[in-house]
């Protein structure tokens, strides 16, 4: 592994004298298979103890893992036949953005999500998934046609946020993110949206108005970064870790809060350990959901999701 | 680099000659674009705008309402709405406390009905003093709430934005609010009511890219700061200082995002005629 995260240490010394084990029992031919075992059940304790108590701010670093498998990863393993398409047709093809259609289980969808690269050369080309104006309006043009062709819409989340530039606030940002929200919340196909790393903000909501909110297990979803909210709020974007805690921005946090609607859970150790496996699981929940959407008339499914939002933030009648 | 940004200026606390009692306190203000030293009542009466150089003082949510609408028609829909601290921070407690202090609001938001030259409207007005106007989950509330009662009153909708965006401090909640007050305007779109949109100085973040932009018109006052991300988190992005008029409301009608700039001495007779000009069932 490539870039192992610090609380991930004692796991990544025990499968470094694993293979070493490995290494010198192939090439001295001694039998060393019960050691290895023991070292391996071992790992799986060690990673299992770790991962089943991460903080908030580990919870950040996994959702930003760059070996996290990105949009396309999921979008290549579930969907079939899947067509991208590109372009906003009024500026250009905004990279960050991957929209198109395919099918899942069979069934015609529309796909829009977040792109971030999965190497230095490619993120830079991706602008890590930080997108610009064109970026959403190529998903609302993607959304209406799939309005037209009645294809449900599959929304995958995972950018920082929208890009700060000087280009992006002259090209409108702020009404390419409202319209996005605009044409989710009257959209008369049914939307699930999942966040399968980071949700970050206006740019992470402009996917995230569904039917359903889904979030992978280790993902993040939250109104700034964690070193955004340091450095506003406290000056200090050094307290990141405390940021993370305050915003409640895990899955968990959110599923309590009443924001997610499900938690689709990860191979032990996160999505990047095993990606076919959290591939598979993000299929079987995208399927149940799916399954319990594509029945109900437009009318009620907009109603719906109005409903859903509309409530949002009224906790426990916080409000009146 | 990036802290440096967000660094508090220190100063010396310097204890303050008595003022003499002649001159009652507030009753000359200096203006903040030409320092022209003005009369304050002077100022209020034309609506808070310099006369000398036309810079917009920033209105609080009453004084704007005096301005907008016609004498004592205003009647206000949940005054008495507080705000929720949902993850009961103390550090959020005191600052609501302290902005309510300095507002004299509730909330960052004032919503109601009124008559502006005679027609019935449902206004919404941010209030900047108020936590800069950051919208949180009773502000986002409110300003739903003020959207349907335009929808079920069938009355147009004006409101009046001024924030620094999401509040933080209520985390995802906030964020979700954005998507609260779009999906309302979805139903007043869908009722073919008409819905102005002000932007004051300044509306930018979440509330920008929410139920600010999304107008049939959108109006400007002038030198408005309007925009997405801030000034800074840009500079600190593309590493160089932003041209003189960066995401001023000047700069944003030449790009093409609000359709006038009007100087608020005009605003009211400006929506007045608009608002004639959406009459139905007439002429």
């Amino acid at each position: 592994m490539s870039a192992t995260l610090e609380f991930e240490r004692p796991i990544q010394e025990l499968e470094i004298k694993i293979d070493e084990l490995r290494k010198f029992s192939r090439e001295k031919g001694i039998d060393l298979t019960n050691e290895i075992t023991i070292l391996e059940n071992r790992a799986r304790e060690v990673r299992g103890a770790i991962y089943g108590n991460l903080n908030s701010w580990q919870k950040v670093l996994i959702a930003r893992h760059p070996e996290r498998p990105n949009a396309y990863y999921y979008i290549k393993n579930l969907f079939t036949d899947f067509i991208e398409l590109h372009g906003d047709r009024c500026f250009r093809d905004d990279p960050s953005v991957a929209g198109g259609i395919g099918r899942f289980n069979g069934y015609p969808v529309t796909v829009i999500s977040h792109l971030k690269g999965k190497d230095t050369k490619e993120n830079l080309a991706r602008n890590f998934g930080m997108a610009h104006p064109e970026g959403y309006r190529k998903a609302i043009r993607l959304m209406k046609q799939a309005e037209k062709f009645k294809r449900p819409v599959i929304a995958f989340i995972d950018t920082p946020g929208a890009y700060p530039g000087m280009g992006a606030e002259e090209r409108g940002q702020s009404e390419a993110i409202a319209k996005s929200i605009l044409t989710m919340a009257a959209l008369r196909v049914p939307i699930i949206s999942v966040v399968i790393g980071e949700g970050g903000s206006g740019g992470a909501l402009a996917f995230g108005v569904g039917d359903r909110i889904l979030m992978q297990e280790h993902a993040v979803y939250s109104v700034i970064t964690p070193e955004g909210y340091a450095s506003i709020l406290w000056k200090d974007s050094s307290r990141n870790r405390e940021a993370a805690e305050a915003m409640k921005v895990t899955a968990q946090d959110l599923l309590a809060l009443g924001v997610a609607d499900q938690i689709v859970p990860e191979p032990l150790g996160g999505a990047h350990r095993e990606p076919e496996t959290a591939a598979d699981l993000v299929g079987k929940a995208l399927t149940a959901n799916l399954n319990e959407l594509l029945g109900i008339d437009a009318d009620i499914l907009v109603a719906n999701r109005y409903k859903k939002f509309r409530a949002m933030g009224n906790l426990d009648g916080l409000i009146e | 680099m990036v802290l440096e940004f967000f660094r508090k200026q220190k100063y010396i606390a310097v204890q303050p000659e008595p003022v003499s009692r002649d001159i009652p306190e507030g009753i000359w203000v200096k203006c903040g674009r030409c320092n022209e030293i003005i009369f304050s009542k002077e100022l209020d009466k034309n609506c808070k705008v310099c006369r000398k150089c036309g810079f917009h003082f920033r209105a609080s949510a009453y004084e704007r309402i005096a301005m907008t609408l016609d004498e004592g028609t205003f009647k206000e829909m949940d005054v008495d709405m507080l705000p929720v601290n949902p993850f009961q921070s103390a550090e959020y407690e005191e600052k609501l406390q302290a902005a309510r202090k300095k507002s004299g609001l509730n909330e960052a938001v004032v919503t109601g009905e009124g008559a502006l030259q005679g027609f019935e409207v449902v206004i919404v007005v941010m209030d900047s003093t108020y936590m800069m106007a950051s919208m949180g989950t009773v502000a986002g509330e409110k300003i739903a709430r003020a959207i349907e009662a335009a929808v079920e009153g069938q009355k147009p909708l004006i409101i009046f934005s001024a924030s620094g965006g999401a509040r933080m401090q209520e985390g995802i909640l906030s964020l979700m609010q954005m998507a609260k007050t779009v999906a309302a305007l979805d139903k007043l779109e869908k009722a073919g009511q008409l819905y102005i949109s002000v932007l004051t100085d300044p509306t930018t973040g979440g509330v920008s890219a929410s139920f600010a932009a999304l107008g049939d018109i959108i109006i400007a006052e002038p030198g408005a700061l309007i925009g997405f991300a801030g000034q800074r988190v840009i500079e600190q992005t593309i590493r160089q200082k932003l041209p003189e008029g960066f995401q001023r409301a000047e700069f944003l009608k030449s790009h093409g995002f609000v359709d006038m700039i009007v100087a608020r001495t005009e605003l009211k007779s400006t929506l007045a005629k608009i608002l004639e000009l959406h009459l139905r069932g007439e002429n």
